[in-house]
Formats: C-alpha cells, sequence, structure tokens
C-alpha cells in the first residue's frame, strides 16, 4: 500500500442494540489485544443496564420478526450472508488478529461461518416441516404440533471461535423466529463488531440481535434472572460456576438452558439440536366433524 | 290461504336472518355430550320409576302397508293394558297409526290415549299441499287427536325455508284441535346444525311437538340428535316460557336406550319434560323390551318373550 | 316428577389393600427405613393403607438397582425385546381396569367415572403407544443412533397418579431408561398395584422402582449423584427448586408445571358445546389438572347469556360419593389443598369478584368444595392469575380478538389454551397467537399418548408423549 506515512482513522468499537451503536452507559471499556499482546482496541465494556436495554430491544425485535413468514426469515439470513461476502476481506483480518491463526485458516473460519448462515437461512421453512406433525390421535379430531420460537434468548458466544462459533450460536436462535442477546467472546470480540456492521446494513429487524461485549460473569447473571428473558445459551460459558449460578437464575422464571457443549467442533455440519432448543411445540386440537 | 309458494320470500326475511343466526352445533362435543350422559348408571328404584315412566311415553306405532284393521285393534288393546299380568303397569301415551286407521284405534282406545296419525304423504311428505291438508283434516276427522306430519325435506334442503315454514303453518291450522307433531327425518338432514334449523323452523311455525323421524329412514332417532332438538326447545322456553314436546322415533329398542333418553332429557331441559305430555318415544318393540325389565325389577328374576304379548 | 338417579356404587370387593405397603426396589416389595405415614380416602378420610417413607438408604438402594439394571440388562436388550415388556404392561392395565379404577377412586377422590374412562384406558394407551417406538428410534428424529440417558428419577402429582406414572415411565422405558419413580405423598397406591404389574410382567428387576414418601424423598432422589434425568410433574415453585438444586450437574431435566388457562369463547361459537367445554374444562378432576381452563375469556355480546348457560348447567352436576357412577364431582384430594382452594376464593370475595355455586349437598366428611363461579374478575385479582387447581372458574370478558390474546397470554404460564368459535381463520390465528403448549379449539382437556403435552413459559419445559416427547429420555445429537 503507498502512503503509508498517512494517519489512519480508528474505529471506536460499541454496542449493538436495537439496530443503533451505542457506548456502554457505564461509559467503560477494556482493551482487546492480539494473541502477541499487542493493542488492537478499546471495547465498549457492557454493564448491566446495557443488557436490560438489550433484553428491551430483543422483545420488540421477537413482536415482529416471530411474526414473519418463514420463506421471509430465510432472505432475512440470506441477506446477512450476502453482506459477509462482501466484507470477507476485513473479517479476516479481524479473526487472525483475534485467534493468531494464520490467512488461510482465517479465510477457511469466514468461509464456514457465511455457509453457516446460508445454511441455517435454508432451515427456516423446513424446520417446521421436521420437528412438527400431525398426531393420529384416538378420536375424532385433527391434531398437530409444530415448533415456535421460545422468545428472547441471552447468549454467550464461544470464546475460541470468534466468527465461526459466534454465528454457529445465533444463526439456530434466530432462524426460528427468536430474538438473542448475545455476548461476544471477550477477548476477541472483533469479528462479532464487524458483523454487527453487516447486520445494522442487513434486513435484520431492529433489535432482533444484539451483541454485547464484555465480560459475561458481569453481564449473564442480570439476563439470567431477568423475567422476560425466555432462555439461555451457555455455549461460551467456560466457568462450571459461573454456569452452575446462571443455572440457579434460570429457575426463576423456568427458563430454558442450553449448557455449553463439551468439545465443541464448529467445523462439523449441525444438526437440528439447537434449532430444537429454543423452539416450543405447540399442539393444536380441533374436532372433525360436518 | 291460496297459493303458498307465490307468496313473496319478503315476508320470511325474519325467519331466514334467525335461522342463520342460530349458534353452530359441533358434531364431535354434542356426540360427546350424549355419549357421556349415556354412561349414566340407573339403578333400582330409579330404573323401575324410569321405566314406567318410559311405558307411559311410548306412542305405540305401526306404520305398515299390511297393516288391517284388526292389527290396529290388537295392538290399540295393548296400548291401553301392555302387561295383562300386571294391571298396576301404565298405559302407554298413544297409538299411532296412517290416517285410515285412525277409526279403528279409536274405537278400542275410546278416549283413554291419544291416538295419534301420521299425515302429510308420510313418509316422504312428496304431494301438494291441497293432498298433504286434505290428509290431515282427514284424520282428524276420523278421530285423530294428533296429528304426525313430515316436513318438506327437499325444501328445507334446498333452502327453501319459507316453503316449509309455510306448509307447517298450514297443517297446523288443519289439525283444529288436534296437536301437531313436526317429524324433521334428521336422517336426511344429515347435520346437526341443520337439526337445529328445522327444530326452531317447526317450532317457530307451530309445532307442539318436534319429531326425529318418520321411522323409514336410516338412522332414526339418536342420542345426539335429540339432544340438540332438546336444546332448541329449552333455548325457546327460555325466551317465551312455551314448552314444546319432543318426540323420539325410531331405533329404540331397548330400555336401556329408554333411559338414556329420560337422562338426556333430565340433564338438558329438566324434568318438566319428564311426562307424555312433552316427551314421547315412538315405537313398537320398545314396549315388549320395558315390559321385559319391568316384569324383572318386580319379580327379581329375569323374564323372557313368550312373557310378553305380540300383537 | 323428579328424575333421582338411585345411588350406584362401583364395588370395592374387586380391590385388596394391603394394610402396610413397602417400597419396589429392585423387583421385590421391602420395608422403608422412614417412618410410614397413611394413606386416606379423600371422600372419608378413612385411612386406605399404612404406606412406606423411603429415607436416604431406600433412595440409594432403589438409584443402584435402576443403575445395575440400566447396565446388564435393560440398556443391552433390544428395542423389540423393550417393546414387548411395554405391551404387556399395557395390556396387564386393561386386564386389571376395574381395579386400577376403583382404586384410584379410592385413594384420589376423582369420580370412578373419570378414573373408568380417561386416567386408567389412558395410563393403558400410553403404553401401547411408547411400545411400539422401542424399536422404531432411530426414525424419531434424534440422530441415527440415540442413546438412553440412564437411571430417570421420576416425580409425579397426585391428581392423575396412575396416568402420569404412564405418562413417565412408557416413554422412559421404552428410549432405554430405567426408572426411580415417586409417586405423591397422598396418592400411592396405584403405583404399588403398577409395581405388582412389572412382577406380573416378568419386567426385568430393578427396571422400575418404586419409592413412595414425601417431599425429602422426593429431594434425595432428585439429588442423587447418580441419576441422569429427572422428569417432574407439580407445581411451579418446586420445580424451581429443582431446576436450582441441580444446576451445575449434567443431570437432564423437564418439567410439567403449573397453567392458568384462558378458554376463550366468541360469539360465534357452537355455544352447547362450548358451555360444556367450559365445565369440563375447570370442573374435570375438581379442577386438579395443570391445564385446567381456569380463565373463562367471554365475549361481551354473550358473557350475561353464557354465565346464565352455564349456570343452569352447573346445576346438574352430581357432587357426592366419587365411587358411585353417576358423580360427576368428586372429593378434593387432601385438607391442605381444600385449605388452599378455601383461601384463594376468599381473596376472590374480598377483591371484589361475584362468587356463585350450585345447591349441592356437601357431604359430612371428607374433604369438599362446591363447583364455583366467579364473575366481575379482573386480570389483577390473584384468582386470575393464581392457580387454585380447585372446582374454581374465574370470568373474565373481552371485546375483541387482541384484547382475548392479550389477556390469555397475560400470565407467566403458558400450558394450555381454549378457543371457541366457528369461524376456522379465528381459529387458525388465535391458535398461533396464544403463547400455550397445547391449544384446544372447539374442545377441551383432550388427551393422547401420540399428542405431545407440556408448557410454554413459566409452565415447563419439554414434552410428554407424542414423537418429542422421547426427546426427553434420549441424548440429543449433539455436535456442537
Amino acid at each position: 500500500m503507498i502512503g503509508n506515512d498517512r494517519v489512519e482513522v480508528r474505529k471506536t468499537h460499541k454496542l449493538f442494540i436495537g439496530g443503533a451503536f451505542p457506548r456502554s452507559e457505564s461509559g467503560r471499556t477494556y482493551e482487546v489485544v492480539n494473541t502477541r499482546g499487542e493493542f488492537l482496541a478499546n471495547i465498549a465494556k457492557a454493564s448491566k443496564k446495557d443488557a436490560r436495554d438489550a433484553v428491551i430491544s430483543a422483545r420488540t425485535g421477537f413482536n415482529s420478526w416471530s411474526k414473519a413468514t418463514a420463506y421471509n426469515r430465510g432472505q432475512v439470513l440470506y441477506r446477512i450472508a450476502e453482506v459477509m461476502e462482501g466484507r470477507k476481506d476485513q473479517f479476516i483480518n479481524d479473526i487472525q488478529d483475534a485467534e493468531g491463526i494464520s490467512n488461510k485458516k482465517a479465510a477457511a473460519q469466514t468461509d464456514q461461518a457465511i455457509d453457516r448462515v446460508v445454511w441455517y437461512a435454508g432451515w427456516a421453512d423446513k424446520y417446521s416441516q421436521v420437528l412438527g406433525n400431525t398426531n393420529p390421535v384416538a378420536g375424532p379430531f385433527v391434531n398437530f404440533s409444530i415448533p415456535e420460537p421460545t422468545g428472547v434468548v441471552a447468549a454467550v458466544a464461544p470464546q475460541d471461535s470468534s466468527l465461526l462459533g459466534l454465528i454457529s450460536v445465533i444463526a439456530p436462535i434466530l432462524v426460528s423466529g427468536n430474538s438473542v442477546i448475545v455476548i461476544a467472546s471477550t477477548n476477541s470480540p472483533i469479528p462479532a463488531i464487524t458483523l454487527s456492521e453487516c447486520l445494522a446494513t442487513s434486513d435484520v429487524v431492529a433489535g432482533n440481535i444484539n451483541i454485547l461485549t464484555g465480560d459475561p460473569a458481569e453481564i449473564m447473571p442480570s439476563l439470567a434472572s431477568h423475567l422476560d428473558v425466555n432462555a439461555l445459551d451457555l455455549t461460551g460459558v467456560t466457568d462450571p460456576e459461573l454456569q452452575a449460578s446462571l443455572e440457579v437464575e434460570a429457575a426463576g422464571s423456568v427458563k430454558r438452558v442450553r449448557k455449553a457443549p463439551i468439545n465443541p467442533n464448529w467445523q462439523a455440519t449441525p444438526s437440528l439440536s439447537r434449532i430444537r432448543a429454543f423452539t416450543e411445540i405447540k399442539t393444536v386440537w380441533h374436532p372433525v366433524g360436518v | 290461504m291460496s297459493s303458498l309458494d307465490n307468496r313473496p320470500a319478503e315476508s320470511h326475511k325474519g325467519l331466514l336472518a334467525f335461522l342463520a343466526g342460530l349458534p353452530g352445533v359441533d358434531q364431535v362435543g354434542a356426540e360427546a355430550r350424549a355419549a357421556a350422559l349415556g354412561t349414566r348408571s340407573i339403578k333400582k328404584e330409579s330404573k323401575i320409576w324410569a321405566i314406567d315412566l318410559a311405558i307411559s311415553m311410548v306412542d305405540l306405532t305401526t306404520l305398515e302397508g299390511a297393516d288391517t284393521p284388526g292389527k290396529v285393534k290388537a295392538m290399540s288393546a295393548k296400548a291401553l293394558h301392555p302387561d295383562p299380568t300386571d294391571p298396576g303397569t301404565p298405559s302407554v301415551a298413544a297409538v299411532c297409526v296412517y290416517g285410515d286407521l285412525v277409526y279403528a284405534a279409536r274405537e278400542v282406545v275410546g278416549d283413554r290415549i291419544h291416538v295419534a296419525a301420521v299425515a302429510t304423504a308420510f313418509p316422504s311428505g312428496r304431494a301438494s299441499l291441497s293432498v298433504k291438508l286434505a290428509d290431515t283434516k282427514d284424520a282428524v276427522a276420523a278421530g285423530a287427536d294428533e296429528i304426525d306430519m313430515v316436513i318438506d325435506r327437499g325444501a328445507f334442503l334446498s333452502g327453501n325455508y319459507g316453503k316449509v315454514f309455510d306448509e307447517i303453518v298450514a297443517v297446523k291450522q288443519a289439525c283444529g284441535p288436534a296437536h301437531l307433531k313436526v317429524i324433521l327425518e334428521t336422517g336426511e338432514l344429515k347435520t346437526l346444525d341443520n337439526v337445529r334449523k328445522a327444530s326452531w323452523l317447526a317450532i317457530k311455525a307451530g309445532a307442539d311437538f318436534i319429531k326425529t323421524s318418520t321411522g323409514k329412514v336410516t338412522p332414526a332417532a339418536t342420542l345426539p340428535v335429540t339432544l340438540v332438538m332438546l336444546e332448541a326447545v329449552r333455548d325457546y322456553y327460555q325466551e317465551t316460557n312455551i314448552r314444546i314436546g319432543v318426540k323420539a322415533a325410531g331405533g329404540i329398542k331397548t330400555s336401556k336406550d329408554a333411559i338414556k333418553y329420560l337422562v338426556l332429557i333430565n340433564e338438558t331441559v329438566g324434568d318438566a319434560w319428564l311426562t307424555p305430555d312433552l316427551f314421547r318415544f315412538g315405537a313398537s318393540t320398545l314396549l315388549n323390551d320395558l315390559l321385559l325389565q319391568r316384569q324383572k325389577m318386580i319379580t327379581g328374576h329375569y323374564s323372557g318373550p313368550d312373557y310378553v304379548t305380540i300383537d | 316428577m323428579s328424575f333421582e338417579y338411585a345411588p350406584a356404587p362401583e364395588s370395592t370387593a374387586i380391590v385388596n389393600i394391603k394394610s402396610s405397603n413397602g417400597l419396589f426396589i429392585n423387583g421385590e416389595f421391602t420395608a422403608g427405613h422412614g417412618t410410614p405415614f397413611k394413606t386416606i380416602n379423600p371422600a372419608t378420610e378413612e385411612v386406605l393403607a399404612e404406606i412406606a417413607q423411603a429415607n436416604q438408604e431406600d433412595v440409594d438402594a432403589a438409584v443402584r438397582a435402576a443403575r445395575r439394571a440400566y447396565d446388564k440388562t435393560w440398556s443391552k436388550m433390544s428395542g423389540r425385546d423393550r417393546g414387548k415388556y411395554l405391551f404387556r404392561i399395557s395390556r396387564l392395565i386393561q386386564e386389571r381396569s376395574r381395579e386400577f379404577a376403583v382404586l384410584e377412586t379410592m385413594d384420589n377422590g376423582k369420580p370412578i367415572r373419570e378414573s373408568r374412562d380417561v386416567d386408567v384406558p389412558i395410563a393403558a394407551a400410553h403404553f401401547f403407544y411408547h411400545a411400539g417406538w422401542a424399536d422404531k428410534l432411530e426414525f424419531a428424529g434424534f440422530g441415527n443412533n440415540p442413546k438412553s440417558l440412564g437411571v430417570a428419577a421420576q416425580i409425579i402429582p397426585w391428581n392423575f397418579p396412575l396416568l402420569m406414572l404412564a405418562w413417565k415411565i412408557a416413554p422412559a422405558l421404552a428410549t432405554g431408561n430405567t426408572v426411580v419413580l415417586k409417586p405423591a405423598e397422598t396418592t400411592p397406591l396405584t403405583a404399588l398395584l403398577f409395581a405388582e404389574i412389572c412382577q406380573q410382567a416378568d419386567l426385568p428387576p430393578g427396571v422400575v422402582n418404586i419409592l413412595t414418601g414425601d417431599g425429602d424423598t422426593g429431594r434425595m432422589l432428585v439429588e442423587h449423584p447418580d441419576v441422569n434425568k429427572i422428569a417432574f410433574t407439580g407445581s411451579t415453585a418446586v420445580g424451581q427448586a429443582i431446576q436450582r438444586q441441580i444446576a451445575g450437574s449434567n443431570k437432564r431435566l423437564t418439567l410439567e408445571l403449573g397453567g392458568k388457562a384462558a378458554n376463550i369463547v366468541f360469539e360465534d361459537a357452537p355455544i352447547d358445546q362450548a358451555v360444556e367445554g367450559i365445565v369440563n374444562g375447570i370442573y374435570f378432576n375438581q379442577g386438579h389438572v395443570c391445564c385446567a381452563g381456569s380463565r373463562l375469556l367471554l365475549q361481551e355480546s354473550i358473557a350475561e347469556q353464557t354465565i346464565e348457560s352455564l349456570k343452569r348447567r352447573l346445576q346438574t352436576l352430581r357432587l357426592g360419593d366419587p365411587l358411585d357412577k353417576n358423580t360427576d364431582i368428586g372429593a378434593i384430594n387432601s385438607r391442605e389443598q381444600l385449605n388452599r382452594i378455601i383461601d384463594l376464593t376468599k381473596s376472590g370475595d374480598e377483591e371484589g369478584a361475584q362468587r356463585w355455586s350450585p345447591d349441592c349437598v356437601i357431604p359430612e366428611k371428607g374433604f369438599w368444595f362446591a363447583p364455583t363461579v366467579f364473575t366481575n374478575v379482573t386480570q389483577a385479582h390473584r384468582i386470575a392469575r393464581e392457580e387454585i387447581f380447585g372446582p374454581v372458574l374465574s370470568v373474565l370478558t373481552f371485546r375483541t380478538p387482541d384484547e382475548a390474546i392479550e389477556k390469555a397470554n397475560n400470565t407467566p404460564y403458558g400450558l394450555s389454551a381454549g378457543i371457541w368459535t366457528e369461524k376456522g381463520s379465528r381459529i387458525l390465528s388465535m391458535a398461533n397467537k396464544v403463547r400455550a403448549g397445547v391449544v384446544w379449539a372447539n374442545t377441551f382437556n383432550r388427551f393422547d399418548p401420540a399428542s405431545p403435552f407440556g408448557g410454554y413459559k413459566e409452565s415447563g419445559f419439554g414434552r410428554e408423549g407424542g414423537i418429542q416427547g422421547l426427546g426427553a429420555y434420549l441424548t440429543s445429537e449433539e455436535s456442537s
């Protein structure tokens, strides 16, 4: 590149709540470094109040996103992939910085992440055909079961797979019509921030995806105890004590909790278990008569 | 009352709107309710009581081409004294015959029980109004004090409710002092929504009784159909304080079945309807089963077909 | 003339209640090590039997037996053979159905009509349905090689003792798990009779273990380190306690908890069937039903006449001896529950709702509560928000479909809902918008083993019955 003496424009990294990019209401930031310990950026350190704001946005987002048609949800997810594809280079750089891996590996992760969004986009109008069914009850009734979105899901993204892991957590939550508040990898949040910029320029409903940066141990307890949060995805919670305490908090409103998987393999093709985890089966009966 | 068919539809607007506004009947729910009431267990003294009541509600019926004055007279004698071995057995409510045999029945029963005649081109109802009216008047003149008419199901099913209504009005007029039972022939109406509609139509047109069936079409009386008719009668009473009777005819052959109907009445319209004035069974073989059960309840041992009369 | 139905009591000669009952561990009845307690007939307050109280030692023994049976027998048995045991059990329940029905009615207080026509036949059907799954699990959508979890601890309530047992045990066994089940303290007898059925079916020892006892026994069972799965049906409060208790463990959990279902009746409803549905919705099983239609939402235009019809219908309900085949409303299961109902209905009076009950003679002995309707109820009343678990209906009104949905969903619960309208598109729209796991449209309180049951929100998670119910007892296809 020519003109190395140019003073670069540095980015101020912010949260992504309700489709906007606010600073943490606490005014706090924390330093993120690369794997060699070099300063990368100051990152907003989300507080409990930020989490609370995110829940309000997520609930609003849920109310419209959950009513969207399956076809529409699929298109919105696919649109995310399209926008991500246009920012591939930036993701690769971000991931390289964040995870200290080779350009090739970072590129592979980026490709996989985008492909995963596409994979889930394709599920939007199919998962209910696979997870739902009609039930042959013993009587003159039609009876069918369909999966519906659980509601507002608070998730912790994996700490070590900054983009693919993040996508693998949020896409299955979104595909069925849930909204999500996700806490990005604490030490590698920049790919998530780049993702939020993609989301802001895609067709995602405002508030439907909220990305917080900071410390899950600080933010999650208030989300786990928040009565308007319906489910927790603890995939990125590595501390067993934190996990246990979050589960205790979750019981206050009988939240569904998906625990951290053991040795997750983000490269592998997912099963439907993540979609299943954040859907509720609704069964409808109606008499059959003339 | 000249040409009814030419009467402008205007005069029926209110009726049509009323019928269209009736609440629907959910078939599955109605059948479940009727079936649930059918599981009531009626034992001991309540069973004896119910059997006597059922006997007193029977319209002992013969409606065959082969009917003769002799056959009708024999049946009428049985109607008066159903069980010759037990004079305590109640008489049935009425005998029910074709119009031309009313005289024979009346000869035997005098004015001790009612004589009902089917009329209006029974069972199909396929004749002109003038024939139906003549049929009715003949039967009344011969001594029938109850007329069981059939509605024009063709008119009903084609949506010509006004025609059905007007015919009932006209027949009611032709009945004079005789009570009018209007047969809906629910087996041809097919849906419970139609049963409800036809019940209201008949009641509004002046029926004293609404009756399920001719006995010539299967299915004849069923519990769900009777339930829906009783509901109409109940709701009409709520509105007007007037009690309309219900007759379940055809297909009721056993005491057990008859008691189910009594339970249905009891828990749908209440015990005010537990009288021959407001409920009838149109039946022939039912009576003998009621008598057998009655003998069993009184003597404590099972009876047999040779211990009741065949007529 | 009035039609009095003579008493038609079902004979109790068919049941043989032992005066003292042990625990069922490893295929044998054994004495418990806790202090025994008594189970009574709530309709008469007569003691039916003495019941063993399982203590820690017993819980350990039962879990050990279940683990051994899992390791040595059940997890190794082919699905085909597991299924055959379930088929046997189903048949045996059918054969002994009269006995189960009478025993259930004596121990629980529910009308024999219901235990005979609902509880017992559906319990048998659950075993029959799940029997067929045992060798077909790879087709159930949980991956090609779904695996059982191990030892399942199952805790069930007193409202449908045998039926809840069947809902728990049938899927657990079909999927290859072994079971330690604790029936409710006040209704242990049919579970013990079921233990006899297990013996009669030659079910391998330890596959099913039944521990009678109180909440302490339940807690010990939940906390036992060698339990892999907990399935609980009961109150939301206890469900939450269990969720907290097992936090941080690898135990899998499904919860079927409380409810406060809205039964929504529109002006174009098939009104006579709707009235039946309202009655069945809240007075079935004395209202001891988690999915009971306890909040009636009536469209204003038909509110008055529907309440009138409902009251007329309630006059025909027959309250009394649960063993009488004509009884519609039986006894409240316990004094404790009766007191709770009395307290909550008092709050209804105090908060300004109007109470109405049909005339009915309350027997002198036993625990009884007349069917009750509260009108003039608002969303803020306790009787509109808290689960009463008794024959008490709270009537509210609405003007538009949106208002109906708003009110229906305005609760932390989400187990079931009812919708009554003859308009098809409205049914589908309402069914779509109501946040509840089971939606009955133009019907209510229907159950079937093929139909998944379970709630949204604080009504719990996981499903029982149907293909989805199997998921509660299988490893999830955990890739990531």
